[in-house]
């Protein structure tokens, strides 16, 4: 055997790991990003854990950045792959002002550059390991739009990654509606992070929610969740049948 | 265990780093294990690294990966330094160790912890785990060691330390992961950096406090059966 330093097990089907460049596994990683579209614009909201395998290691992660003018980003995934794909939309967002003519990339057109990218990376078999979430409005019209690490991408009035898609979507399914009050989404928003702190591993109880219209940009401070825990069947679960979990 | 196997095993460094911020600068400490499987290679390495005057590395993972890292680095730096004309920011360097660890991140195993001093921001830390994510924090821990100190950070990390208070709180938190962790081992070195410059301590074994079920060091057997026994209680 060759002595380098490849990581992994030789797999006699993939060859050798050092021939080609490709992403093997995330290492830090962000979990659910939710977002709904509301009367002004778009909410969306992310917690702020990095986690390391099943450490929770990190405990500031601003998981949504402002692109541009018009835009939001929320990713799960791998951290270090976000911001990349920061410092690419970045470049990207230079070039566009560059030509000082008065126009400026709205949410729909970063969300088709993501597309790309991630779709591009996904054919040369080392993806950006991200499902990312772009919401924004330009001229009054509100975008919400969704690309995961292969390329999947699509737009909805609602959008989740992880595990917000099977926590969070039900509920929004049956409770969001057109025209919501900013209240309402927060509320609705804080429904679905609470669930997720209950049932989701990774996730943490300290949260932003960023919320973008035609004004721009706010990306709330920290804060945390009250949750609830006084269910009589949640002080005495073994009661009625002695031994059970 | 195979023993032929496991010398030739590349050699890591199961380690504990940590960073900490206080206000006026950084302290680095880390522990002086160097295995190759389960042998120790060199019990008194030192992982706290020199990039520039005023930033150093803490390195874990990989050995020769971590050194490569900061070879390079330490390389760029310095042509940068001579095109900046003064000091390179804290920032710059962690930033260049980043860019390493990502654009490799195929073939690099090393977590690394860039800390130091510029005029610009004081103090600063940066955490560069696996992957190559750059994250800025008040304080960091790394290395298979740092798995039991989560806890006892939580606990008695507090904002605006003095110099002294974090050097103790770092001597102590290595000390501990040295305790339990058995990739990690021999004395504590920590590195101070702040506006006044740059100062080397070493603690060795015999110097840190004992934990549970450790016990006082003795020169031998002979020592303690010739002393005289306790008395016994009078209750």
């Amino acid at each position: 055997m060759n002595f380098m330093a490849s990581k992994q097990p030789e797999n006699f089907l993939l060859g050798p790991e050092s021939d080609s460049q490709r992403t093997l596994y995330p290492y830090v990683t962000g979990t659910s990003v939710v977002a709904l579209k509301y009367k002004d614009g778009i909410l969306m909201a992310a917690d702020m854990g990095g986690s390391y395998g099943s450490t929770l290691r990190y405990k500031n992660v601003e998981r949504m950045k402002p692109i541009g003018k018009h835009s939001l980003l929320g990713a799960s995934g791998e951290i270090s792959d976000f911001q990349e794909i920061l410092r690419y939309l970045d470049d990207l967002i230079l070039y566009d002002n560059m030509w000082d003519d008065g126009n400026s990339l709205g949410p729909k057109e970063v969300h088709n550059y993501l597309t790309r990218l991630m779709y591009n990376r996904r054919n040369k078999f080392n993806p950006l390991w991200n499902s990312l979430v772009l919401g924004g409005v330009k001229k009054g019209e509100k975008y919400l739009g969704t690309v995961s690490m292969i390329g999947v991408n699509f737009e909805d009035n609602h959008v989740a990654t992880g595990f917000g898609n099977h926590l969070a979507r039900p509920i929004l399914r049956q409770e969001w509606h057109e025209n919501l009050s900013f209240e309402d989404g927060v509320k609705l928003l804080e429904k679905c992070m609470r669930v997720l702190l209950y049932r989701d591993r990774s996730a943490i109880n300290k949260l932003q929610i960023a919320k973008i219209t035609e004004e721009g940009v706010t990306i709330s401070q920290p804060y945390s969740l009250k949750t609830y825990w006084e269910f009589s069947a949640f002080a005495n679960p073994a009661q009625g049948a002695v031994g059970t979990w | 265990m195979d023993l032929n196997m496991d010398l030739n095993a590349p050699h890591s460094m199961g380690t504990t780093i940590i960073g900490v911020t206080y206000n006026g600068g950084v302290v680095l400490g880390a522990d002086s294990r160097t295995s190759t499987g389960m042998y120790v290679a060199n019990r008194a390495s030192d992982k706290i690294t020199q990039l520039t005057d005023n930033v150093y590395v803490c390195r874990s993972g990989s050995a020769a990966d971590s050194q490569l890292v900061s070879d390079y680095v330490r390389y760029f730096l310095h042509q940068h330094t001579i095109q900046l004309g003064q000091p390179a920011t804290v920032k710059v360097a962690a930033n260049l160790i980043r860019l390493l660890s990502y654009n490799n991140k195929n073939m690099l195993e090393t977590g690394l912890i860039v800390g130091g001093w510029d005029k610009y921001e004081g103090g600063k830390i940066y955490g560069i785990p696996l992957g190559g994510t750059l994250i800025e924090q008040p304080f960091a821990i790394g290395g298979s060691g740092s798995s039991y100190l989560y806890g006892f950070f939580d606990q008695a990390w507090k904002e605006g330390m003095t110099k002294d208070e974090a050097e103790q709180l770092v001597v102590k938190a290595v000390s501990l992961a040295i305790a339990r962790d058995g990739a990690s081992g021999g004395v504590v070195r920590t590195v101070v950096i702040n506006s006044e410059g740059v100062t080397r301590n070493f603690y060795p074994g015999d110097k840190l406090q004992l934990w549970h079920e450790e016990l006082e060091p003795q020169n031998s057997l002979l020592d303690i059966l010739s002393s005289p026994s306790p008395e016994p209680m009078n209750i």
